[in-house]
């Protein structure tokens, strides 16, 4: 069987993400649709092997949620939480992303077409972000390592406390937070910016991109610092 | 003739309540660093506790069991709400989550071997699961906590049951530290972080905000885990009325509610002496909320924070736990604050380590440096081999079998065939302060301060 529909009016979730689980896992399809999400929370969470999810609508919180080696669609907006902690494959989302798209994620990718909300790539740990439209405030707090590329611009308090992750901005940023400034695009840095941007099927040009770092000062207690941390 | 006024003889050293030497030392630091201290540990300050209530055992108006010949059970039974495989426990004594990080790979490896043998659970910490504890620990509570660290789907699907932390009883509404020295480059890997630096873990989950989100958060939890595994919710003791109905409302099958004298491995004193309320205060309020919801018993609840001894858990069982979870204990139990520790057969003195770290055997509440003289409290690989498993496992074994023997001494004396038949009506308070926080009657009387209008 090359794929499979589960058609969320008809067929609890529980039926649809237990496929995904055991029967996916074995080979036994290489994609599944999903019919009439209809925003429901929590859809393809726990994907562990190479399958390919197509969801038709809308899905709800942590659409793609700690993905390993899948691959999600999302033909629509997705809710709080999209991918979060994903540790490889891919999760797209072709519409609008709410609040900590990404959030945590320790490797793959996740791609957004349109405008991700507040704190996306929040505590990212490896994982790659391409947002095509903006993103909200607080987006990469605490960003840990992997790379965030925003094609529009960003909220308030961009980069808040990173450690080693590496944002790419095409647009204005409101602000940058604490420990965070803009520093030269390397080459290495132009080509990262490519590669993500192909991969997400976006076309920019990498030179228009600014690249934000952490400025390492509170790597250690500074009481110099006085409220900064 | 006029007669001097008398002279002292001696030097009159009155000591000012408020500004006592603890206070000018605290004073002196702040001016001499511009940084709040940061330690190890749980709260220091007295504090309304389990030692001020007492059993009425049984004597004509109840019937006891023979202490060593009649059966009394230990048995638990946690995550009966909506998991398929529910926890089933030989003892309702629970080792508490600790990292990886701020303890060293032999003691998460002593803890797991000691709580197998006796049919418990241990629970990792911030910072992941290693493949030690995996390995050693039978039945493993697995921690999603705000910073993620090393949250891995692999490790939750061969966890026993996860633990949503929201917070922790040393420091309700902050994150944890993990200064530069313990930032090994194994605990660094794990994390994601480079190596050596101070480590500042989030107070929030990055994908979630409040109640109706945890009960979204909890349903992924059981969607990725296909409903098999018990969902813990961890809560440190603030307003634990609401919070443990909050909890519940999320869809929790346990609930964890640690109290202010819970331990810590890094964070700020005015935090552990200043934020979050007794346990015992905390566990009242805990037992009230399942109740108000008809959700004990099926909800099941799990009490953390200054449980040292079997009759603590015999008393915290009675005001309706339905097991504890000890950290510091297990850490005494180990050797933390021990004047030796074993190398080679022999006993050895750690005084001078203890001086190096400005304090001495009995006091140490150094755990946040990394310098842990008997080797539990470190990533320094020197340091951590004095305590080797097998040591660490053997005492920590003969504590738990300890406190089980005391907790089934106290149910039997109460006339109880299982510990979980202890009640709160076999209790009564010897202080007011403890009456009221726990709604029991002062010993020897009916007033229950706060109940009756008065």
């Amino acid at each position: 069987m090359e794929s499979m529909i589960f058609d969320l009016a008809t067929t609890p979730l529980r039926e649809l993400n237990q496929f995904l689980h055991h029967e996916a896992k074995t080979g036994a399809v290489e994609k599944v649709v999903v019919l009439n999400p209809d925003g429901a929370h929590n859809i393809a969470v726990g994907l562990d092997c190479p399958v390919e999810v197509e969801v038709k609508g809308h899905a709800g919180y942590y659409a793609g949620g700690m993905n390993k080696t899948g691959s999600v669609i999302i033909r629509g907006s997705a809710g709080t939480g999209v991918a979060e902690n994903m540790m490889s494959g891919k999760v797209h989302v072709k519409g609008f992303a709410s609040n900590g798209a990404g959030a945590s994620a320790h490797g793959g990718l996740l791609v957004i077409d349109g405008d991700a909300g507040l704190r996306c790539g929040i505590s990212l740990k490896g994982g790659d972000i391409v947002v095509g439209g903006s993103v909200g405030s607080f987006s990469a707090f605490m960003a840990q390592a992997g790379r965030m590329v925003i094609c529009g611009d960003a909220g308030d308090a961009l980069g808040d406390s990173l450690y080693e992750a590496v944002i790419y901005v095409r647009g204005k940023i409101k602000s940058l937070g604490a420990d965070t400034h803009i520093e030269p695009m390397s080459e290495d840095d132009l080509a990262a910016v490519a590669d993500l941007l192909a991969q997400a099927g976006m076309e920019h040009a990498p030179s228009e991109f600014k690249r934000i770092a952490s400025k390492r000062e509170l790597y250690h207690w500074n009481a110099d610092a006085n409220q900064e941390y | 003739m006029e007669t001097k006024p008398e002279q002292l003889k001696h030097i009159s050293r009155e000591e000012s309540a408020g500004y006592d030497h603890k206070t000018q030392d605290y004073i002196r630091n702040a001016a001499a660093h511009g940084l709040y201290e940061i330690r190890g540990l749980g709260a220091k300050r007295k504090l309304p506790n389990f030692d001020d209530l007492v059993f009425l055992g049984a004597s004509l108006s109840r019937y006891p069991l023979e202490g060593y010949r009649e059966k009394c059970v230990t048995k638990t039974l946690l995550g009966t709400r909506f998991a398929k495989k529910p926890i089933e426990l030989e003892i309702p004594i629970t080792i508490a989550g600790m990292s990886f990080g701020s303890l060293s790979a032999h003691v998460k490896e002593s803890l797991g071997r000691a709580a197998s043998e006796l049919g418990t659970s241990t629970t990792t910490g911030d910072g992941g699961m290693t493949q030690e504890e995996r390995l050693s620990s039978k039945t493993l509570v697995y921690q999603c906590l705000p910073s993620r660290y090393g949250f891995n789907p692999d490790d939750v699907r061969r966890a026993d049951a996860i633990e949503v932390v929201i917070g922790q009883g040393a420091k309700p509404g902050g994150g944890g530290m993990l200064l530069g020295q313990k930032v090994s480059s194994r605990v660094a890997k794990m994390r994601a972080l480079p190596e050596g630096i101070d480590q500042r873990s989030a107070c929030r989950h990055p994908d979630w905000t409040g109640p109706d989100d945890l009960a979204i958060k909890i349903h992924e939890l059981r969607e990725m885990t296909d409903w098999e595994k018990p969902i813990y919710v961890k809560v440190g003791a603030t307003r634990t009325f609401h919070d443990v109905k909050l909890a519940v409302h999320a869809g929790a099958d346990v609930i964890v509610v640690d109290g202010m004298q819970g331990g810590t491995a890094a964070t700020q004193t005015c935090f552990i002496e200043h934020v979050g309320i007794p346990t015992l205060a905390a566990l009242r309020q805990a037992v009230e909320a399942l109740e108000d919801l008809n959700m004990k018993g099926t909800v099941q609840l799990i009490v953390s924070g200054g449980i040292r001894t079997g009759a603590d858990v015999a008393k915290a069982l009675a005001m309706g736990a339905d097991a504890v979870a000890i950290g510091q204990g297990v850490l005494v139990a180990l050797g933390c604050n021990s004047e030796s520790y074993i190398q080679n057969g022999q006993h050895l003195s750690a005084e001078k380590d203890y001086a190096a770290l400005g304090t001495a055997p009995g006091f140490c509440h150094h755990c946040h440096t990394g310098k842990c003289p008997v080797g539990i409290t470190t990533q320094d690989a020197i340091l951590e081999q004095r305590l080797q498993p097998e040591i660490g496992a053997k005492r920590l074994r003969n504590y738990l079998k300890t406190l089980n023997m005391e907790l089934t001494t106290i149910a039997r004396a109460c006339g109880k065939q299982n510990v979980h038949h202890l009640e709160r009506e076999d209790l009564v308070a010897l202080t007011v302060e403890a009456a009221a926080m726990a709604r029991l009657p002062l010993a020897g009387t009916d007033w229950v301060p706060g109940m009756a209008g008065y």
